[in-house]
């Protein structure tokens, strides 16, 4: 049935309270939660429920992230579920958070990018700026402190890739839950991982013609894990029923292949998809020219771990080369104080993220004595199997889709690497080859690759491996967003 | 099967408006950010790049890469993006560093 026009998101609440108003935040907080995606929505009711004071700051205008990205209120979409898997649980997840700001147990803070957090277990504080401009200043004190950043695209640069028209995957699957957008009317979507699925069925039932989708792994590995995928039929069902999709309404989805050049003056025209062998290397003789009028491309998902790298958080690498936070059983990562859930502790979905703001919410409840730490075991004990049982199926969704080495022959000499500063492949490799660069860090000393504005988020898994690694890099970064100068002067003395 | 996103989320927006884009008028509805406007509209293509000024558009769609940057009421470096649509909103390209006709 469709929602009412008062009550766009299908919340069963009259629309969104604005955000709070920021008196009394100097107060000290119990749990201060950096990011409104599934698993800080999560973690914020489960903690409220247990009696702590929260603050839930997070850099976008509504909450959801870009997993629950909900289509603007302006837009008044009546059936936004249209665009979500599992749409009623996000909404059941709202109507909580908006129980718990009418109580007084949460404060909610959007549109405010945290970019550094300071303190100690205890006597954090998180900074952020908000604001129109993005130059109003806010510190929040907090006793102990959840790090839900969620991920960003990974992305493989290939002749072309800069062209417009080439957009992420998962940036295209934003724009339209977000604008109500497409990037255009014949969309190839070419990449890696199971979000690829997801994206071409939404591009497709949002009207865009679809004319491929190029896989540059296979599926056929995850039958070789069968405990795995035994222990997740929910998941299994999922891309199942994507593939099914995509079938009835004929898009084609082509394994083992990718798009090597995208064409095009002004905006991209035509992309050439080729065979790959195992190793990502484009078997010769394969490509043939597809016409289109955009292209959604995407490798994967990466953390986004900057405030949590420069705490001196402990990283982990996943088998598709992804760093990740190391956690213990409640989440807490090695710094006392400082918890991570969701895509920080390893890319694995929103169920995932979940369990995993539940349990840090439990978790700080009784770090801070505020709860017994085996309150409601039978729960606990749930949390704890599916959590293991998603992990599982995590780490064999990295390992099918880890990027193979054979992705750099797709780069001819004069493709960009570096997006920002205009770096070319033959730059980088000369770096690495003649001046003996062996890393992301001296590679940018030597090129300016990763020196730009997105400080190598886009270039930097391309450029680690070029310098020849096999992983992404961790990459700690003094902000994790732009400040203004004056803005960090203030803040010196804090 | 709906042929368009605003049909298959059975959208109703509010009141349209328009802004201008290099001087020419651009619709948009309410919530949408200058990219979706723009990519309404048809155009993918906003920004030429600073050293061999190469034409770019949006590509992460999420704030991270500062592909889409514009110029909004004169002042740069705007992530076209993120950057809401406002009625009479003065929006241009950007070229290289959107400074070039700062006084120097």
């Amino acid at each position: 049935m469709p929602n009412s026009p008062a009550d766009p998101a299908g919340t069963g609440l009259d629309g969104l309270a604005g955000p709070d108003d920021l008196t009394g935040l100097d107060d000290l907080a119990d749990l201060a939660v950096i990011g409104a995606g599934p698993a800080g929505t999560a973690a914020v009711n489960a903690a409220a429920d247990l009696g702590l004071s929260c603050v839930l700051l997070d850099a976008g205008a509504l909450p959801g992230g870009q997993f629950y990205r909900q289509p603007a209120p302006g837009l008044r979409a009546a059936e936004p579920q249209a665009l979500h898997h599992h749409w009623p649980v996000f909404a059941g997840l709202l109507r909580r958070l908006e129980r718990h700001r009418a109580a007084g147990r949460v404060r909610y803070l959007p549109g405010h990018h945290v970019w550094s957090v300071s303190g100690s277990a205890g006597q954090w504080r998180v900074h952020a700026v908000g604001g129109p401009e993005g130059d109003t200043a806010l510190t929040v004190p907090a006793r102990a402190v959840l790090c839900a950043t969620g991920s960003h695209e990974r992305q493989l640069p290939f002749p072309g890739w800069t062209l417009p028209g080439v957009v992420g995957a998962g940036g295209a699957q934003a724009m339209l839950k977000s604008g109500l957008v497409l990037p255009g009317r014949r969309v190839v979507v070419a990449g890696s991982g199971p979000l690829l699925l997801a994206v071409a069925v939404s591009l497709a039932r949002a009207g865009a013609e679809v004319p491929l989708v190029a896989e540059a792994s296979g599926y056929a590995g995850y039958a070789r894990r069968p405990g795995a995928l035994a222990a997740n039929p929910g998941k299994l069902a999922e891309g199942a029923a994507h593939a099914a999709w995509l079938l009835r309404h004929r898009v084609r989805v082509r394994t083992r292949s990718a798009v090597v050049a995208a064409h095009g003056g002004d905006r991209v025209e035509a992309v050439t998809v080729a065979r790959l062998d195992r190793d990502w290397r484009p078997v010769p003789g394969t490509g043939r020219t597809v016409a289109c009028d955009a292209l959604a491309v995407g490798h994967g998902l990466l953390p986004q771990l900057e405030l949590a790298l420069a705490l001196g958080c402990r990283v982990r690498t996943l088998p598709d080369g992804s760093p990740a936070l190391e956690v213990d059983a409640g989440q807490l990562t090695s710094v006392p104080g400082f918890w991570a859930a969701g895509e920080s502790t390893g890319v694995g979905g929103a169920e995932l993220a979940l369990l995993e703001g539940e349990l840090t919410a439990r978790s700080v409840a009784s770090a801070l004595g505020r709860a017994q730490p085996g309150e409601n075991p039978g729960r606990l004990r749930t949390l704890l199997r599916r959590r293991a049982a998603l992990r599982g199926f995590a780490e064999l969704m990295a390992e099918r889709h880890r990027p193979g080495a054979g992705w750099a022959d797709w780069l001819s000499a004069d493709t960009e690497v570096c997006r920002c500063e205009e770096v070319t492949a033959q730059e980088v490799r000369e770096a690495v080859d003649e001046l003996g660069a062996g890393d992301v860090r001296t590679v940018k000393l030597l090129t300016r690759a990763g020196m730009g504005w997105c400080q190598g988020r886009m270039c930097g898994p391309a450029v680690a491996r070029l310098a020849g690694g096999d992983s992404d890099p961790a990459g700690t970064r003094p902000l994790s967003c732009p400040v203004p100068m004056g803005l960090l002067a203030q803040g010196a003395d804090d | 099967m709906s042929r368009d996103p605003l049909g298959l989320v059975s959208a109703d927006p509010g009141p349209g408006f328009s802004f201008t884009f290099d001087g020419e008028p651009v619709p948009a509805l309410p919530g949408q950010s200058i990219a979706a406007a723009l990519w309404a509209c048809g155009r993918q293509s906003w920004r030429r790049t600073r050293r061999t000024g190469r034409p770019r558009g949006v590509f992460c769609g999420m704030g991270v890469c500062f592909d889409c940057l514009v110029v909004v009421d004169g002042r740069p470096n705007v992530r076209a993006c993120l950057a809401p649509a406002e009625p009479g909103l003065r929006v241009d390209g950007q070229e290289g560093t959107g400074h070039a006709e700062l006084p120097r």
